[in-house]
C-alpha cells in the first residue's frame, strides 16, 4: 500500500476514484483457503454469485473448459479464485452442489505449495 | 435595462433565483421563509423558469435532495429558517466538506424553545463553525445582490463552498421596498453556467464522494476545507468587483458609515444597521461624532480587515441580535478577537437585542450612542436593550 | 429470462478489496442489483455496512458514480440524483440515461429513514431503493431496529433472566410501500440470486419508484459461522419467515410456496442471537413466533386469492 498523502494531494472534498479498493489485499485476512478441483466443477456460478468479495473471477468461452465428469462447459465459467482477496469464508465450499470445493487450514495451504 | 419592484425580501430573493434559473430548488415551508419558495413555485407553475422543483416532506431532507442534486451537477438551492435550518444542520454541516456550491437564503428566526417566528440570528449563528460561508443581507436590494454574488463565490473552483445568505425574518422578508432588478440577460451573463469538473452523472467518469475517512485522514481533509475558506476571503472581492460592474454597487467585507471621524461607533448587522444608519444621522446632526460598522460577510471573518476599520475608534459598542449563553455574543466575541492584537485597544461594550423579533428603536440606538460616548462602558457586563425587569 | 451464466459474466459493479466481513450477504445483493440495470447506475447510499465497508478513505470499492451523505437520507438523496437528471436531460446537458439506485440497510430505512423514503414515494421519483435487511444495526454491532424479528437478542433489547429479547414482530415494510401505490414492490433474499435479479429488471423498468427488500443475513451479528449464511438465507424462506413475494402495481403476486413448511426452529437453531430461546423458560416465544408466521403466511395467500390491490 503506498504512503499516506498530505492534505496538499489529496482529491478535493474526500472524493475517491473508482475501485480504489484493489489496492487493499484482503486475502491477508485468510485463515481458511478454499481449494477447487475443476474437474468436478459444473461452472454453475453459485460459488461466483454468493462470494462477497468478488473473488472468483470468470470468463466467456466459445470452445468451453472440461469440467464435471469430463464434460465440456461453454459459455461463463469460473478460473482459479483470486487469492490476493479471498478472506476463506467458506460460503463457496458450503454451497457448492457438486462438492467441487474444499476448505483447508491456510497454514496447509502454504505448506503444499513449498 | 434593470427594473424597479416594489418587492419584500422574500420576492427578491425569488428575483434573484428567477435570474439565476437553477436547474433544481428543494422546497419545505417554515414561516418567514416560506414567501420565497412560493414566488418561486409561482415562477415554476407559469412557465417563468423551468427549474425542477422537488415539494420535499421535511428540511432534513431539504438539504439531502438539494446536495443529492448538486453532486450529481446540477446548480441546486433550497431556503429556510430557524427550526428548520436546525433540523437540517445534520446535513448542513456534510455538505461543506463534500464542497457543493449550495446557495441557500436563510431568512432569519429565532430558534424554539420557546417558539417564535420573528427574527433574530439565534438560528444563523448556531452555524458558523461548520463551513458554509455567511453573507448578511440589511434590506431586499442587498439580499438580491447577495444571491448573485454568492451563486459566483460558491462555484468559484478556487472555493466550492455552500453560501449562506441571511435576510431578517419579517423586517426584510415581508416589508417591501423599492428594489432594483438588474437586467435578465446582464444577470444571466454574470451568474453563467455551473460547469462542474467532476459530478455523478457523468457516467463516463464515475468517482465516490462521502466515503468514511477514519483519524489518519479526516483531519487533512478538513484542513482542505479551510484552505477553501480562506480562499474566499479573496475571492468574494473578486466576484463583488465584478458584480459591480452590473449593479453600479460595492461589495467590500462590511460597510463603513460616517467611521472617518467618530469616536464612538456600534457594530451592527442585517436590518438595525438601517435604523442605526438613521440615528447616526440624526446624532451627527446635534454634532456628535458617531458612527457605525455592518458586518457582511461573516464567514469567513475578515479579521485584518476589520482590526484596520475597527483600532481608531475610542468606544465600540456592539449589538448582536441572539446570544451564545454561557459565553460573549457571536459578533462581541469577534470583534473582540479582532482587537486582540492590538498593543491599545478601544473600550467595548456588548448589547444584546431583539430577540425573538423584539423591536429595536432609533431612540434606543441614540441611548447606546449616549452611553458609548460618556464612557459607561464594562467589556465584561453583557447589556441588554428593553429587556423588562 | 437471464441465467446465472449471462449474470455472472457481467463485470461487477463493486470491486474485491472492501472490508466486508468474511462470509457477508451484502455482496452478491449489490453484485445481482446492479447486474440487473441495462443503463449505467448511479448508487445513493445510507450510512450502514455497505457504507462503511467499500468506502474506507483512500479506497472505494465502487465502479459506479456513488454518493454517500448521511444515515436517514438515501432516498431523499437519490430524489435530487433523480430531479437533477430530469432537469439536466431537460436542458440538454447529459445525453446517457441512467437508472439511479438507493442502498440503506433495515435501520436507515425502517427507522431512521423512514420519513425520507416514504417522502421519495409519494413524490414518485424514478429510483430503485433496495434495503439489506439484516435486522437491525450491524454495523454498530447489533442494536435493535424496526426490522429486528420478535424473540432477537439485541444488545439494545437484550435476553436475560427478565427479557427474551425484541417483544414486538418487525414493521412489513414492504406492504407499508407498496401502500404508497408506487409500481413495484417486492422481497427477496441474497441467495436465490435469479428470482432478485428479475425483481431488480423489474423495478428497473417501472415507471416510479421501486422497492425491494433483500433478507441478508449477517454472520457476525446472527452469530453463525460464515460459512452459512446462504443456509440461513434458504431457511428464513423454507419456514416462511421470509416469504418471497411481489406487489406489481399494488397486486400481490407471491414468488414461492414451500412445499412443506419447515418449523421456525429449523431457522433458529445455529444463530447466536437466537440461542436463549432455547432455554425451556423461553418456548413460549418460539411458539409465538410460529403462530404469527403461520398467520402471517395465511393472511399473503387470502390477500393474493382476492386479487385486491393495494
Amino acid at each position: 500500500m503506498s504512503e499516506k498523502k498530505g492534505w496538499k494531494e489529496l482529491m478535493r472534498g474526500s472524493d475517491l476514484p473508482p475501485a480504489s479498493s484493489l489496492e487493499y489485499k484482503t486475502g491477508s485476512w485468510r485463515t481458511l483457503r478454499p481449494i477447487w478441483d475443476p474437474d468436478k466443477c459444473t461452472h454453475c456460478m453459485f460459488c461466483v454469485a454468493y462470494c462477497p468479495d468478488m473473488a472468483i473471477p470468470v470468463k466467456v468461452t466459445e470452445e468451453g473448459v472440461k469440467g464435471f465428469g469430463g464434460r465440456v462447459y461453454k459459455g461463463t465459467v469460473r478460473l482459479e479464485t483470486n487469492f490476493d482477496y479471498c478472506k476463506g469464508c467458506g460460503i463457496c465450499a458450503e454451497e457448492c452442489p457438486t462438492h467441487a470445493i474444499k476448505m483447508i487450514r491456510e497454514e496447509e495451504a502454504a505448506k503444499a505449495s513449498k | 435595462m434593470s427594473k424597479w419592484k416594489s418587492l419584500t425580501g422574500a420576492q427578491a430573493v425569488a428575483e434573484a433565483m428567477r435570474q439565476i434559473n437553477p436547474d433544481v430548488v428543494a422546497a419545505y415551508p417554515i414561516t418567514p421563509q416560506t414567501p420565497i419558495v412560493e414566488q418561486f413555485a409561482s415562477f415554476v407553475a407559469n412557465g417563468i423558469v423551468d427549474t425542477e422543483m422537488i415539494p420535499v416532506e421535511s428540511e432534513h431532507s431539504a438539504m439531502s435532495c438539494t446536495i443529492g442534486a448538486s453532486a450529481a451537477g446540477a446548480r441546486a438551492m433550497c431556503a429556510t429558517a430557524s427550526q428548520g435550518l436546525a433540523l437540517m444542520w445534520e446535513v448542513v454541516a456534510a455538505a461543506p466538506g463534500l464542497r457543493l456550491p449550495i446557495v441557500m437564503p436563510i431568512v432569519n428566526r429565532a430558534l424554539s424553545a420557546p417558539i417564535n417566528i420573528h427574527c433574530d440570528h439565534s438560528d444563523s449563528m448556531g452555524a458558523t463553525t461548520i463551513g458554509w460561508i455567511q453573507i448578511y443581507s440589511e434590506n431586499a436590494q442587498e439580499a438580491y445582490e447577495n444571491m448573485l454574488l454568492a451563486i459566483r463565490l460558491a462555484e468559484h473552483k478556487d472555493v466550492l463552498l455552500p453560501v449562506m445568505v441571511m435576510q431578517d425574518g419579517f423586517i426584510i422578508s415581508h416589508g417591501v421596498e423599492n428594489v432594483e432588478i438588474f437586467d435578465d440577460d446582464a444577470v444571466k451573463k454574470f451568474v453563467g453556467e455551473r460547469n462542474p469538473d467532476r459530478f455523478l452523472l457523468d457516467v463516463d467518469h464515475p468517482y465516490t464522494i462521502g466515503p468514511l475517512a477514519l483519524p489518519d485522514y479526516y483531519f487533512e481533509i478538513k484542513r482542505q476545507q479551510e484552505e477553501a475558506m480562506r480562499n474566499a476571503l479573496k475571492v468574494y472581492l473578486e466576484v463583488g468587483d465584478e458584480l459591480s460592474k452590473i449593479s453600479g454597487h460595492k461589495y467590500p467585507y462590511f460597510e463603513e458609515y460616517k467611521t472617518e471621524d467618530a469616536e464612538a461607533v456600534i457594530v451592527v448587522l442585517s436590518s438595525t444597521a438601517g435604523t442605526a444608519k438613521d440615528a447616526v444621522d440624526e446624532l451627527r446632526e446635534e454634532g456628535k461624532k458617531v458612527g457605525l460598522i455592518k458586518p457582511i460577510l461573516f464567514r469567513p471573518f475578515p479579521y485584518k480587515e476589520m482590526r484596520e476599520a475597527l483600532k481608531k475608534f475610542n468606544v465600540i459598542g456592539v449589538l448582536d441580535r441572539s446570544m451564545a449563553f454561557g459565553a460573549y455574543a457571536p459578533l462581541y466575541s469577534e470583534i473582540r478577537n479582532t482587537l486582540f492584537e492590538l498593543e491599545k485597544r478601544p473600550k467595548l461594550q456588548s448589547y444584546i437585542y431583539g430577540l425573538g423579533g423584539k423591536d429595536i428603536f432609533k431612540s434606543d440606538i441614540k441611548k447606546v450612542f449616549e452611553e458609548l460616548l460618556s464612557g459607561d462602558v464594562n467589556p465584561e457586563e453583557q447589556r441588554y436593550i428593553r429587556l423588562r425587569g | 429470462m437471464a441465467t446465472l451464466q449471462e449474470i455472472m459474466a457481467k463485470e461487477p459493479a463493486l470491486a474485491s478489496g472492501h472490508r466486508m466481513c468474511a462470509g457477508c450477504g451484502i455482496g452478491s445483493i449489490v453484485r445481482t442489483v446492479l447486474a440487473a440495470s441495462d443503463k449505467p447506475v448511479i448508487v445513493a447510499n445510507a450510512t450502514g455496512c455497505l457504507e462503511v465497508v467499500t468506502t474506507i478513505y483512500p479506497y472505494s470499492a465502487w465502479k459506479v458514480p456513488w454518493i454517500h451523505l448521511t444515515f436517514e437520507n438515501a432516498a431523499a438523496v437519490a430524489s435530487g440524483i433523480e430531479t437533477a437528471y430530469r432537469a439536466l436531460r431537460k436542458r440538454g446537458k447529459i445525453g446517457k440515461e441512467v437508472n439511479i439506485v438507493a442502498f440503506g440497510g433495515d435501520g436507515g430505512t425502517y427507522d431512521i429513514g423512514f420519513q425520507a423514503l416514504s417522502g421519495a414515494l409519494e413524490r414518485g421519483h424514478k429510483f430503485l431503493y433496495v434495503v439489506y435487511d439484516n435486522e437491525g444495526y450491524m454495523n454498530t454491532g447489533n442494536q435493535r431496529s424496526g426490522a429486528t424479528p420478535y424473540g432477537a437478542s439485541t444488545t439494545t433489547v437484550p435476553a436475560g433472566t427478565k427479557s427474551f429479547g425484541k417483544p414486538q414482530w418487525r414493521k412489513n415494510i414492504v406492504e407499508i410501500v407498496a401502500a404508497h401505490r408506487i409500481p413495484y414492490a417486492a422481497t427477496a433474499v441474497n441467495h436465490n440470486i435469479l428470482d432478485l435479479y428479475n425483481k431488480a429488471k423489474k423495478a428497473f423498468a417501472a415507471d416510479g419508484p421501486s422497492f425491494i427488500a433483500a433478507l441478508q443475513p449477517c454472520t457476525t451479528n446472527w452469530k453463525y459461522d460464515p460459512a452459512l449464511t446462504m443456509k440461513y438465507s434458504k431457511l428464513a424462506v423454507e419456514t416462511n419467515f421470509w416469504p418471497l413475494y411481489e406487489f406489481d402495481h399494488g397486486k400481490l403476486h407471491i414468488n414461492y410456496k414451500p412445499k412443506n413448511r419447515k418449523p421456525i426452529e429449523e431457522f433458529l437453531k445455529g444463530q447466536g442471537r437466537f440461542r436463549h430461546l432455547f432455554k425451556p423458560e423461553n418456548k413460549h416465544v418460539i411458539e409465538t413466533m410460529q403462530k404469527m408466521i403461520d398467520e402471517e403466511w395465511e393472511r399473503l395467500l387470502k390477500l393474493e386469492e382476492s386479487g385486491a390491490v393495494l
